[in-house]
């Protein structure tokens, strides 16, 4: 059985339909990439997986593990093992960083019934971590992203990724914004977590990305729907092409 | 005195002058406090209690929120001094020394009056009255506005208080913390404290009140602090009265030249709050700090009145009010900066902020100046909203459940204005005082 089952998934936003019947199977252990064009529904995709408000499924089921994804709250999903890396991840202000990472590890933990962190271990842990994936401990002294560069809000998305060990991580064009050596860092630290038990979705708009971190399967989604499926080659494949002939299938 | 008895309408203006017939002939003071004692009680008798049509109290109507005047407060029992004991929790274990009101009546036995350090003077208010102490005529009086109606009868009915004075120079490490108690007894208290900070002196006051849920009692306090040159105050204000106490109070400062005032008020309880400040920059080059934080739920109603009058100039002054409002609470918040024509080179700036927890809270902001030199920086902004949607997706996202993200951003939105307090034990009490009432929230 996948690890995501996404089915004849239908989602409007303000009465618009944006997602149009996706269907999507990511097995335990794999990484997927799904690439398209802007307003292709990647980004509503992300969020409609992490429950974001207003994101709300029309018809179709997501199945999380053989669970209905859509009966749980969105930290429920994250306790469950879904991750979104988000493409602009927020900044928030009073809230220290290192308090956010333990209230967050820790919440997920009592969730499943293990035990907290003490403090202690938890600082030993967020330091070895932000260590490999070469991550300055002083972003760690400060607020919640604030100050924080495009690239290192990005990194501090693969340290909390790193932290909270999820099944399932959605990536969000993370590569936007990125230059090379801050995405040779992000993709370091996914290919770091790849596992036989880890799956990941990798959206992008760019090929890029992908040359750091090789997809098992790359899916082309266009006008809400996943319109070709196929190999790591389909991402060079759109590279030299483009996506307008899938937007044309659509049209035609 | 018979048309303006005939002015008095309300069942609480009536209890008040019942109040104050019965009680003028014994309360403290010679004959020259007994005068002032009268004039401020003509005052309210002429004007009744402020209202909504008085514009200082145009938010906070207190002809219709005050339905009746409680009986003054007797002296405490062995039992109520024995539950005062349990009182000053919200300080946790920061060593201060305490000086312990009961019903608005100094307890020495509950107080720590030992080993006074160098050039520090403690006494209570009754004493002085009773004594006749040369300070009261140099001070009391000097700062709060007459023509206050809530001054009017703090200064008409005033029983006991602190009287306390720094000399010049010295420093005073422990914090002096005034404790208002107030038993079960549904009454009135009239507390006025006076506190002299001398010249190059240190100090560190907090002021705080509470009292029994379920109990619906009345205070009305008012304290003078006069800081001079050079002088380092700090203080903080902490209204934790039970949920159904009618809170009034008074702070009326003035500031030296070239001092450091930072002042903070924290207000959690009362159902009814007015919480008044009153500075006046008397000397150049200071700068100010004044903050404060409320937390609202229920129907509670807390309106915090600011003036900051800058007589001085090259003074600076940081005002930043931020109110979390949940359920039908209800925010209250007027600062006037006020900078004279020879206050050249002010530099002030006013912030207040309102969060907003539930559809039917309200915030009213009403942030005012009043310029009459021009060569100064000032500016004031408001704002009021709900707690950031986006925020709380990205906290939950993460695994933490709604309530507890609503928490963080909260205490986040506070901590804000907390981290102007210099005091770090003070910071962490009122963080966990915060947290606490968060905790009873959910």
């Amino acid at each position: 059985m996948a690890l995501l089952e996404v089915k004849d998934l239908h989602v409007e936003i303000d009465g618009k339909e944006i997602l149009k019947g996706l269907d999507l199977a990511v097995d335990a252990g794999q990484v997927h990439a799904i690439m398209g064009p802007n307003g292709s529904g990647k980004s509503t995709l992300a969020y409609v997986l992490a429950g974001k408000e207003d994101y709300r499924p029309s018809a179709g089921e997501v199945l999380f593990d053989g669970r209905d994804l859509f009966a749980m709250e969105p930290d429920e999903r994250a306790a469950a093992g879904l991750f979104l890396a988000f493409q602009y991840p927020l900044e928030i202000p009073g809230v220290a960083t290192m308090t956010f990472l333990r209230t967050a590890l820790n919440a997920q933990r009592k969730r499943r019934g293990e035990t907290e962190l003490s403090t202690p271990e938890f600082i030993k842990t967020v330091r070895e971590t932000a260590g490999e994936l070469g991550i300055d401990q002083e972003m760690l002294r400060r607020a919640v992203n604030v100050g924080f560069s495009g690239g290192e809000k990005k990194r501090n998305e693969i340290l909390q990724m790193a932290l909270l060990q999820p099944r399932l991580a959605v990536l969000d064009e993370t590569d936007s914004g990125l230059d090379i050596d801050a995405l040779k860092i992000v993709a370091d630290g996914v290919n770091r977590l790849r596992s036989p038990k880890r799956s990941f979705v990798v959206i992008t708009h760019y090929q890029r990305l992908l040359n750091y971190i090789v997809p098992d399967v790359v899916h082309v989604l266009s006008q809400g729907r996943v319109v070709k499926t196929g190999g790591k080659e389909l991402a060079l494949e759109l590279e030299a092409n483009g996506y307008r002939q899938y937007q044309e299938e659509v049209l035609a | 005195m018979n048309a303006k008895v005939a002015t008095i309408k309300t069942a609480a203006e009536t209890a008040l002058a019942q109040a104050f017939s019965r009680a003028r002939g014994r309360l403290p003071g010679d004959e020259g406090i007994a005068a002032r004692r009268e004039a401020a009680f003509d005052l309210f008798a002429e004007q009744g209690l402020p209202h909504r049509r008085i514009e200082e109290w145009k938010y906070t109507d207190l002809r219709a929120l005050m339905l009746d005047a409680k009986p003054l407060a007797t002296p405490p029992d062995a039992a109520a001094k024995a539950r005062a004991k349990q009182a000053g929790g919200l300080l946790g274990d920061i060593e201060a020394r305490r000086l312990v009101f009961v019903d608005g009546v100094f307890v020495a036995e509950l107080s720590d009056l030992s080993n006074l350090e160098a050039g520090l003077t403690i006494g209570s208010l009754a004493q002085a009255l009773s004594e006749g102490d040369p300070v009261l005529a140099a001070h009391l009086g000097k700062l709060a506005p007459a023509n206050d109606i809530a001054v009017a009868l703090n200064t008409a009915f005033m029983g006991d208080g602190a009287v306390i004075r720094i000399a010049s120079g010295a420093t005073i490490e422990r914090p002096l913390h005034l404790l208002f108690v107030v038993s079960e007894k549904p009454a009135a208290t009239f507390v006025r404290s006076l506190v002299v900070i001398e010249q190059g002196a240190r100090a560190m006051l907090v002021e705080s009140h509470e009292g029994p849920a379920g109990s619906d009692y009345q205070v009305n306090a008012a304290l003078e602090l006069f800081a001079g040159d050079g002088a380092h105050v700090d203080y903080v204000k902490i209204i934790g009265e039970g949920a159904d106490a009618l809170h009034v109070s008074t702070m009326a400062a003035a500031i030296g030249a070239h001092a450091r005032f930072n002042s903070f008020t924290f207000t959690t309880g009362g159902a009814v709050v007015r919480n008044q400040l009153f500075l006046r920059f008397d000397g150049e080059g200071t700068v100010a700090v004044i903050r404060g934080a409320s937390l609202l739920k229920g129907r509670q109603h807390a309106d915090t009145t600011l003036i900051a009058d800058h007589i001085a100039h090259d003074c600076q002054s940081r005002e930043m009010f931020k109110a979390v409002l949940d359920d039908e609470g209800h925010g209250v918040f007027q600062g006037r900066i006020i900078v004279r024509p020879h206050a050249q080179k002010t530099d002030a700036k006013m912030m207040t902020q309102a969060l907003l927890l539930s559809e039917r809270a309200e915030a009213d902001n009403k942030p005012e100046l009043e310029i009459f030199a021009d060569d100064v920086q000032c500016g004031h902004g408001a704002t009021a909203g709900a707690l950031d949607e986006e925020l709380k997706f990205y906290l939950m996202a993460r695994g933490i459940p709604a309530a507890q993200a609503e928490a963080l951003l909260i205490q986040a939105f506070l901590g804000e204005a907390i981290e102007g307090i210099e005091h770090a034990g003070l910071r962490e009490a009122l963080m966990e005082s915060i947290a606490n009432w968060l905790r009873e929230r959910n």
